[in-house]
């Protein structure tokens, strides 16, 4: 039997089934929805019923608490185009706050990662042990890393500034409630909890590319750095794809961090799109202009996703 | 490798792994000193005077911060969303692993189409559908709407394609009907599958913040994760009481973590490339 690699090298979609070699059964009949239909309750419900909904709220004014509501066509998004309406500032902050977090967090989390994955893609004694330590904070939630560092970070009685301040440097930098530091520390952060996971993608990635490539590049009588652009960076090009995809969103997603270690701070600067979507779809009860902020958010994804799938189609040599 | 270079090697390994291991002993530290002690400059590193003031602090606190029930609240989502993850995923890969029907190739496309649903656009949404169904501010919020993600299903679906399909075939030939194939041949062939999804589902479950943030509202119906929110609010600079709340919510999920981290990373790293 022809070996099925658990992880399809080439494509970020997993081929279908190995060898269509077993007889076919008859016509399954009812079998398959019958097995199906507890997952499909649930995925209809809370997935796809949601996914509509959430566009009809956004076309009313929808408030929770009030009997009333009526019907506004696209009024919650014309208001978020408006620079005279009461959510054009707020929303287009957030926004902005959600946009420098992803532009400083995406490059270390691709980069950093890759190389902590060429380091444990080597053979050594050891290396599982290790593998589990750098990917260990990403078993935690996001409440305790936010409740772990803003005590690590406070500027008055943090161990960093203490740390600092010990060896000489300025030991009054504020971390959580200053900018530039506030982007910093949740950058930072956010680095720290998921490097690891990031990481251990690229590894399984590394792992997939055939040896006989090295194998031909040191033949070639290329160095190091020419086996990593010719044959490593190649290689890992849909592993690549998915970090880059993949952590641009969970960028996107970025909630309780802010809402943990800067509560927005300074002013409004660090509250995220997602922090002001939820404060005003539930806490503020108006449903209606916080859904249509989320699909606002979710095409401007939808763009980033499409150029990204652009830039590395364009790079493909083939 | 030479003796310098090796030593030079787990040199960088060990520096790099106190980067990510050090902010956690810290919290374990803090969490056993006295709150003066906490916050001294500058800081010392052992607890001169180690003592658990913080943790009885943190289990005798009021009734706004009941964090022994938000421990048991945890425990029973992340369960109960795990038993239920493990029921209708496995459910449903196996019809999609080993049926022809019409209709199969738009069900995975749909499946495979939410993965690109930013979670947040489900959020208020949901936020309604649960209210309706009465499930505000109760558990029943935290453990069924998340079953319905894809990952169970995609996980299980491509280990159960990988199976042989030979035992299959005999036990057909004795007879047995697709329910029986499916809970006496596929399930025992697939434990380590499911003990790895069963695991992951219970972690995410546990770490979830956004989502119980906004549908529980009574202390006593927190989770930990939001229950580690109120306590940031309720005991301020109170930094050794913080940091055991902190180590509570850590502590099963490292374990659990320890214990399974090579299933978890494997089932992840997999999972992960399906894109």
């Amino acid at each position: 039997m022809v070996e099925q690699t658990v992880r399809p090298a080439t494509r970020p979609v997993p081929p279908v089934t190995p060898a269509p070699a077993a007889p076919r059964r008859r016509g399954p009949g009812a079998a398959p929805w019958l097995f199906l239909a507890p997952y499909l309750v649930l995925f209809t419900t809370f997935t796809l019923v949601p996914a509509v909904y959430g566009l009809w709220i956004s076309l009313h004014e929808w408030d929770y608490l009030l009997p009333g509501k009526p019907f506004v066509g696209v009024d919650n998004y014309g208001a978020l185009l408006d620079s005279g309406s009461a959510v054009y500032e707020s929303f287009w902050q957030s926004m902005q706050a959600t946009g420098i977090f992803t532009v400083f967090t995406v490059p270390l989390l691709v980069a950093l990662p890759l190389g902590v994955a060429l380091i444990l893609n080597r053979a050594f004694p050891g290396r599982t042990f290790f593998r589990a330590v750098y990917f260990a904070p990403y078993v935690l939630s996001v409440a305790v890393v936010g409740l772990l560092w803003r005590f690590v970070l406070d500027p008055n009685l943090g161990v960093v500034n203490a740390g600092l301040g010990a060896i000489g440097l300025p030991g009054d930098t504020p971390w959580t409630t200053g900018l530039p530091w506030a982007w910093i520390s949740l950058v930072g952060v956010t680095v720290w909890w998921t490097l690891g996971f990031n990481a251990v993608i690229y590894l399984a990635g590394l792992q997939d590319i055939p040896r006989e490539l090295y194998e031909a590049a040191s033949i070639d009588g290329g160095g190091k750095w020419a086996a990593f652009r010719h044959v490593t960076l190649p290689g890992l090009r849909p592993v690549l794809l998915f970090i880059v995809i993949n952590t641009v969103l969970a960028s996107a997603n970025m909630f309780g961090q802010a809402y943990l270690i800067t509560q927005g701070a300074p002013g409004q600067e660090t509250r995220t799109a997602i922090m002001y979507i939820a404060e005003e779809g539930l806490r503020n009860y108006r449903m209606g202009s916080a859904a249509a902020m989320s699909y606002v958010l979710t095409l401007a994804l939808l763009i980033i996703s499409l150029i990204v799938f652009r830039l590395f189609r364009e790079k493909d040599p083939s | 490798m030479s003796k310098v270079k090796g030593i030079a090697w787990y040199t960088m390994l060990g520096g790099l792994s106190l980067i990510f291991i050090a902010p956690l002993v810290w919290m374990l530290l803090t969490s056993f000193k006295t709150t003066s002690e906490a916050t001294r400059v500058p800081p010392t590193i052992l607890p001169g005077d180690p003592t658990t003031a913080g943790y009885a602090e943190l289990f005798g606190g009021s009734s706004q911060t009941p964090v022994l029930r938000w421990f048991l609240n945890s425990m029973l989502a992340a369960t109960g969303q795990a038993v239920l993850v493990l029921i209708v995923a496995s459910m449903a890969a196996y019809a999609l692993a080993r049926f022809d029907f019409r209709g199969k190739n738009v069900i995975f496309g749909a499946i495979i189409a939410t993965l690109f649903v930013p979670i947040f656009t489900l959020i208020i949404p949901n936020f309604l559908i649960v209210d309706r169904l009465g499930w505000l501010d109760t558990l029943w919020a935290l453990i069924v709407p998340g079953a319905a993600s894809a990952f169970g299903v995609f996980f299980l679906r491509q280990f159960f394609s990988q199976l042989p399909r030979e035992l299959e075939e005999a036990a057909l030939l004795e007879g047995a009907n697709a329910w029986q194939i499916f809970v006496k041949v596929i399930l025992p062939l697939s434990k380590p599958a499911l003990a790895t999804l069963a695991t992951i589902s219970f972690l995410t479950n546990w770490n979830d913040f956004i989502w119980p943030v906004y549908v529980l509202f009574s202390p006593e119906n927190f989770t930990l994760p939001p229950g580690l929110g109120t306590l940031q609010g309720a005991y301020g600079v109170n930094y050794p009481v913080l940091m055991a709340g902190a180590a509570l919510a850590s502590i099963p999920a490292l374990l659990l973590f320890i214990v399974t981290q090579r299933y978890i990373i494997e089932g992840v790293s997999r999972s992960g490339l399906k894109g």
